[in-house]
């Protein structure tokens, strides 16, 4: 019994589809920020297993990407969640499917 | 990986993340679903750990479970008219259909293809390694990352101005 780079892949798979469904399917806006921030997870941890297992010259670079990964990722939360308050401001409601103004 | 120590807290710390991030699609209240992402936050960054990435295990808790979170309670509760029961439009069951279809199709393609594993064993002191590499090799992506921090940060502190000086500029 060993612990190989497929599984942390499957783990990856899991929680990336997982964040998809939130991004996709949650009515408060903050949800489908968390099913964002989830995909960037996965993604991360599927950098970091192929760091580790896979051949290459130089395998410290999956965790640069990662490090990178994290800084936009951070970047990005900042600025979604400043619009979450702004559109709260106008709207009174961040409920994705109550931000229906470009409907025809 | 051979090592029962490590077999058993693989497995462990899969099950606490996929667990909770199932529980974050679960739950009913929009608090607790934060609180289980913080859960799975923590758990990917003991998955770190058992990839010998202790660094990025660090940035991880300090980043995602420290700051994000937080923002996204401060999100949460400076939003009070937004609904509070963490549930899903009408686009749930389509997006059940193609998260289920997507996740078995990476899974089957992680699982099936032949992947080039070296076997070099774990890192030893990454932290290190990395700082090298950011102000070598990768020096200017870290320099346009601190541009984009910079340029989130404004743009953030700009969106979220008091309501009299967004008034004040549109008249």
């Amino acid at each position: 019994m060993s612990v190989d780079l497929e599984h942390y892949l499957v783990v990856g798979a899991i929680l990336f589809a997982t964040g998809l469904y939130l991004a996709l399917a949650k009515r408060n806006f903050v949800g489908v920020l968390m099913g964002i921030e989830l995909m960037f997870n996965a993604a991360n941890l599927t950098f970091v297993a192929f760091s580790r297992f896979v051949q290459s010259d130089d395998p410290l670079s999956g965790h640069v990407f990662v490090i990178f990964a994290i800084t936009v990722a951070a970047a990005e939360a900042a600025t979604a969640l400043a619009l979450a308050v702004l559109l709260y401001r106008v709207r009174d409601t961040i409920d994705v499917d109550r931000i229906d103004l470009l409907r025809w | 990986m051979d090592d029962t120590g490590t077999v058993i807290a693989f497995w462990l710390l899969a099950v606490i993340t996929v667990g909770s991030a199932l529980m974050i699609v679960a739950v009913r209240n929009l608090i607790h679903a934060v609180v289980f992402m913080m859960v799975s936050f923590v758990g990917i960054a003991g998955l770190y750990l058992t990839l010998s990435a202790d660094f990025v295990a660090v940035t991880q808790v300090l980043l995602y479970v420290g700051a994000i979170s937080v923002l996204m309670l401060f999100a949460i509760v400076l939003t009070p008219g937004g609904s509070r029961d963490n549930a899903e439009t009408f686009l749930r069951l389509p997006a059940l259909a193609l998260t289920v279809l997507l996740g078995a199709t990476l899974a089957y393609v992680a699982i099936d293809t032949d992947w080039s594993l070296a076997d070099r064993g774990g890192f030893t002191d990454t932290a290190s390694a990395i700082g090298d590499a950011l102000l070598g090799k990768y020096v200017l992506p870290f320099e346009i990352a601190s541009v984009l921090l910079l340029a989130a940060m404004i743009g953030a502190i700009v969106l979220v101005r008091p309501e009299a000086s967004i008034e004040e500029a549109e008249e």
